[in-house]
């Protein structure tokens, strides 16, 4: 007989809905097919709750919660959708886009970008926010791809996959603050890093901060979708 | 009393502008500066992005010739890379060159200069413009558009974009060209045709009634570079550059991008973000020269399409030996047209256009490469250096309109000696000087690589330098 599931109901959005005890708000919604916005977050990988896009209001509590790491609790009570939230995923955006140089239109995943597409479904016309506009490296030692600061948004997606799923950890974050920067071993040129060329880092990437050498004006989608199957495939389901 | 007259803004030219004009104590003109007053730094902001990326970052420059640039910049790319571009690409990439000096040559023509010829250059400013030419002469009002729209529409249809297109790649073009497309591109030939004939007429009624115009337009002796075909006949992209004196003698030939920094230099004054191009070997200011349709068509012995050549051999017959008037820009800019119109048909009538063979790879083969390619305006050289991993770490460009700096500035003295008299300014008087740097159809903004608007505004200054008078776009 197998073990009894622990199942919770909650209310997502005034829809009742039920979970697992040991599922996140952000999973149950999607399975319920309420959207929440993320760019941290990628099926297959650990959450770290970097980006805060997935902030949800949670009735008697003042606080907000970030869904991709918030567990569900039973009798919770979940709005997705509200003014207030809004305006913070707004501000959230634009914060990024004055952080560093998302010039979309020379940029190698123009119209492929998960900032640029959520920048568009949070409604975001314009940035407020004076550019910081810092002068970033460009590392095009590998022969195969680059790294570009300028459009890095530090989710650090590159960091989990290349630990988790490739299990090389070449990616980490060196620095803290608005000086953090994704790095290749210890601060090593990619190129000559112990990096397995694998390409799953440029593939999860949600912008054009790794991108695949000689690959040139809106010309490259990513597909990162194949992390969960390889975890299934890994794990013989 | 000698004062010094500002026209600021230019108006009816890409980018920023002004005229400063000169008078000595006899209220005649003296001196007469043209400024362009804004940078841009494109140069300088490249350094350190991939090279394979420059060709989409430099387009950004000029939302009328990106498509020069895209050109200019592949070739310089490819010159890193050490590759040739397949057959096919080659063809397509001058096909969509000359789609685009088409719809430029269309947009200087019709909604630029031909308020002033044929609305006259004293009608009311009010009038002077693309509109009030489509009131008086509504069949070449809808011409000009046609033509821009047959350009733009053809860069639509082979880039996927009108503007700054992404098809153009180091090593060719992204995609391979389509039968339908192809077919769609024929059939709007017939059209264009029929716009260009007409717009040849008109201007060719028109032209006399400019004597004054084409005597004191920047009409004075002076060398000419531009591409010329193994032939001897019109190219826009790929082939070497050659330059001839005033009397038609050849002064360089088979200049390719790689030697062009050996062969031209580059001049600074102190009025102007715009550089001053010369030919190294007669020195500055003796080796500036002019580069644009006036240009190309003084070196090609023959356009190279039949329809073109008859044209070709008229215009020919404005003068014994090359054609010195600036004011001929405009004629020759029509002829382009023409001859651009049927090179597009050559091109597409053979079934290699479609070939699906359209780009060579390569990484960096080399840490230096140049690229040139005639933009409407005339020559267009991009230059990079690259480190070990094909980052930029220098770039130099040399635009079309600064190669026609030195001849701009003549002409601005010689127009306003001819045309402003005494302390009185007119309306008139100002437009002629403007209308002078109009007929070189100067594109500031890609000149500078400057941003923004262009106006441009007329300043009269006494000898000791108090302003006496402005006239100032709004």
């Amino acid at each position: 007989m197998s073990p009894a599931v622990d199942v919770k109901t909650l209310v997502i959005d005034g829809i009742d809905v039920s979970a697992r005890a040991d599922q996140t708000v952000l999973e149950v919604a999607r399975e319920n097919n309420i959207f929440i916005p993320t760019l941290c977050h990628l099926d297959g990988l650990s959450d770290v709750g970097a980006c805060r896009l997935c902030l949800v209001e949670v009735k008697n509590s003042p606080k907000l919660f970030p869904a991709c790491v918030l567990k569900v609790e039973e009798g919770m009570e979940v709005t997705t959708k509200s003014d207030r939230l809004l305006h913070y995923r707004q501000t959230i955006l634009e914060l990024l886009f004055a952080e560093r140089n998302h010039v979309c239109s020379v940029c190698v995943t123009n119209n492929h970008c998960e900032l640029q597409a959520t920048a568009q479904s949070q409604g975001l016309t314009h940035v407020r926010l004076p550019y910081r506009s810092p002068r970033l490296g460009v590392d095009a030692s590998n022969e195969r791809f680059v790294a570009d600061q300028n459009r890095c948004i530090l989710c650090t997606r590159c960091v989990r996959v290349c630990d988790e799923i490739e299990g090389a950890h070449v990616w980490d974050v060196m620095g803290r603050g608005i000086d953090s920067m994704v790095i290749t071993d210890l601060m090593q040129p990619w190129g000559e890093s112990s990096c397995t060329r694998c390409g799953k880092c440029v593939n999860v990437c949600p912008t054009g901060a790794l991108f695949d050498k000689t690959k040139v004006g809106s010309d490259h989608p990513k597909y990162p979708d194949f992390v969960p199957y390889l975890n299934m495939m890994r794990e013989g389901r | 009393m000698a004062q010094t007259i500002t026209i600021d803004p230019v108006t009816r030219l890409e980018g920023h502008g002004r005229i400063t004009l000169k008078t000595n104590d006899q209220g005649e003109v003296s001196e007469a500066y043209f400024s362009v007053t804004q940078v841009r730094g494109f140069e300088k902001f490249c350094e350190g992005r991939p090279y394979y990326e420059m060709p989409a970052l430099m387009a950004r420059i000029c939302g009328i010739c990106p498509v020069s640039h895209l050109i200019a910049s592949a070739k310089a790319c490819e010159a890193i890379m050490s590759v040739e571009v397949p057959p096919t690409a080659a063809k397509l990439r001058r096909a969509l060159n000359l789609a685009q000096t088409i719809q430029s040559h269309a947009l200087s023509f019709f909604y630029l200069a031909s308020p002033d010829l044929l609305l006259g250059m004293d009608a009311d400013p009010a009038e002077r413009n693309i509109f009030g030419v489509a009131k008086a002469h509504p069949e070449l009002g809808r011409a000009g558009v046609g033509l821009r729209r047959f350009g733009q529409h053809m860069i639509e249809l082979l880039g996927r974009k009108r503007i700054h297109p992404g098809w153009v790649v180091p090593g060719g073009v992204t995609q391979p060209l389509e039968q339908a497309k192809r077919e769609e591109i024929l059939a709007l030939l017939p059209e264009a045709y029929a716009n260009i004939k007409m717009a040849l007429t008109a201007y060719k009624r028109i032209a006399g009634r400019f004597q004054d115009e084409i005597d004191s337009f920047a009409n004075f002796p002076g060398p000419f570079m531009g591409m010329v075909s193994e032939s001897g006949g019109l190219a826009f992209t790929d082939a070497g550059l050659r330059m001839i004196d005033a009397e038609g003698l050849v002064l360089v030939d088979n200049l390719e991008a790689a030697g062009f920094d050996d062969c031209i230099g580059e001049a600074v004054e102190p009025y102007s973000y715009m550089k001053f191009p010369y030919l190294k070997s007669l020195g500055y200011p003796r080796g500036a020269y002019r580069v644009g349709p006036l240009a190309r068509l003084n070196i090609a012995s023959h356009a190279g399409s039949p329809l073109a050549d008859i044209e070709m051999n008229e215009f020919k017959k404005l003068a014994n030996g090359p054609v010195l008037g600036s004011f001929h820009y405009h004629h020759a800019r029509l002829i382009e047209i023409l001859h651009g119109i049927e090179a597009i048909e050559q091109l597409f009538s053979d079934n290699s256009i479609l070939d699906k063979h359209v780009r060579a790879r390569a990484g960096v083969n080399r840490q230096e490469g140049a690229g040139i390619a005639e933009a409407p305006r005339g020559t267009l050289m991009h230059h990079y250096k690259v480190n070990d991993n094909g980052q930029i770490t220098w770039a130099n460009l040399v635009i079309a309109t600064g190669q026609n700096n030195n001849a701009m500035n003549k002409g601005v003295l010689q127009t306003a000696q001819r045309f402003v008299k005494g302390d009185k300014l007119s309306a008139g008087m100002l437009n002629r000087v403007e209308a002078v740097i109009r007929t070189f159809d100067p594109c500031l903004s890609c000149s500078t690589h400057a941003y923004g608007e262009m106006p441009l505004a007329i300043e009269l200054l006494a000898p000791d330098g108090t302003r006496l008078d402005l006239v100032q776009r709004p």
